[in-house]
């Protein structure tokens, strides 16, 4: 499978070199979307090799992501998004992929999107390109409480990072291979997006927001429900404020 | 009310008590994750230290004759939450690690039977 996917030219845009990218696609119990995620990426470009990260679904997860063509790393049990995430990392890292774009399996992130998020690494004006909703006014709609603490997250996140972040939640983004050796060896546990964006800072990585669209969950439900997510709030808080006074040692170039 | 030096001391107990939890998580050593107990432990700790009257308030609403037992109390139940806490950790450790015993099992047996893998492309 992968011997092809390597000889195999990026595709349709030849202006660009064809460099290794990745989409790493974190599911959880997401068998009624995951086909359908996986089928998108490819035909937006199928330059991507695709892994899905199942982390310990219940469903038919697994079987639907393979029947698509993807890639999957099965985790033994559930070890909670970032460490489903930093398996994918340490995927890319492990067989030397240049560019690793990180898609939700839920489908609420838009493929068409991946441009967006790729173009300023193309050009190497940035380490990690964060897609935002909240960058150009779109119609993302979300309760007054989600609102909230992700406003006031990105009010910690801006503050930490002394660059502006707008949607630290997303886990729609693209890294290069600093980004991709960084994650590997240090991402954030639980509720990691805003800890990610603080992780690459303090590594002075070049971080990018984009303005993307994205859809509502098309099946299945958030794994984030109204007491958890007051619970991951002040755990996610804590982290923050941590994070201000540690020290973060580079991670060795290559295992 | 509880006597001035006694509130001192205590406060200095639980800032201290904080500070440690903060370096043991800011040097890795303890994740958010069972850290926030304890941050909870030494907050409630400072405030009935801060609060001189909190001990006669909470003594009164509870029942208890002598305003200091409440404190054991208080550091009674904390300690029973903490240590039930660490049980359905353990339990939860100990499941993961049968699973992963059982997944390398079977791999090394697979590995065994087929031929050698192919070699890493990286």
């Amino acid at each position: 499978m992968r011997a092809v996917a390597e000889t195999l030219p990026a595709a349709h845009d030849d202006r660009r070199v064809a460099v290794r990218r990745v989409a790493i696609v974190p599911a959880l119990n997401e068998a009624a979307t995951i086909a359908h995620v996986v089928e998108e990426i490819r035909a937006v470009d199928p330059g991507f090799e695709i892994l899905v990260v199942d982390d310990g679904s219940t469903d038919g997860t697994q079987a639907e992501a393979e029947r698509a063509g993807a890639l999957v790393a099965r985790l033994p049990y559930n070890v909670g998004i970032g460490g489903a995430v930093q398996t994918g990392y340490q995927y890319a890292r492990d067989h030397g992929f240049q560019v690793a774009v990180q898609v939700d399996g839920d489908g609420q992130h838009d493929a068409a999107e991946l441009a967006r998020l790729l173009e300023p690494i193309a050009a190497d004006r940035a380490d990690m390109v964060v897609g935002s909703r909240f960058l150009e006014a779109g119609e993302y709609r979300a309760s007054f409480a989600r609102r909230l603490g992700i406003h006031l997250l990105s009010g910690f996140v801006t503050l930490i990072t002394r660059q502006r972040m707008t949607d630290p939640t997303s886990g729609f983004r693209a890294v290069n291979r600093r980004g991709i050796i960084l994650f590997a060896a240090d991402y954030p546990h639980d509720y990691p997006e805003a800890e990610a964006y603080v992780v690459a800072s303090r590594h002075k990585l070049r971080i990018v927001e984009v303005p993307v669209a994205m859809r509502a969950r098309a099946a299945g439900r958030s794994s984030i429900t109204a007491p958890r997510s007051l619970y991951y709030m002040i755990k996610v808080l804590l982290a923050l404020f941590i994070s201000v006074f540690r020290r973060y040692p580079a991670p060795a170039e290559e295992r | 009310m509880t006597p001035l030096r006694v509130s001192i001391f205590a406060a200095i107990a639980a800032i201290l008590l904080l500070l440690v939890i903060l370096e043991l998580i800011r040097s890795r050593r303890l994740q958010e994750r069972y850290a926030l107990l304890w941050v909870v432990t030494a907050v409630v700790l400072l405030i009935f230290a801060l609060w001189r009257d909190g001990l006669n308030v909470l003594a009164n609403t509870v029942g208890i004759a002598y305003p200091p037992s409440a404190l054991f109390l208080l550091a009674a139940v904390f300690i029973l939450v903490v240590l039930l806490h660490y049980s359905t950790a353990i339990s939860e450790l100990a499941e993961r690690n049968l699973m992963l015993a059982q997944r390398i099992a079977l791999l090394e047996q697979k590995l065994k039977e087929g031929e050698p893998q192919s070699p890493d492309s990286s």
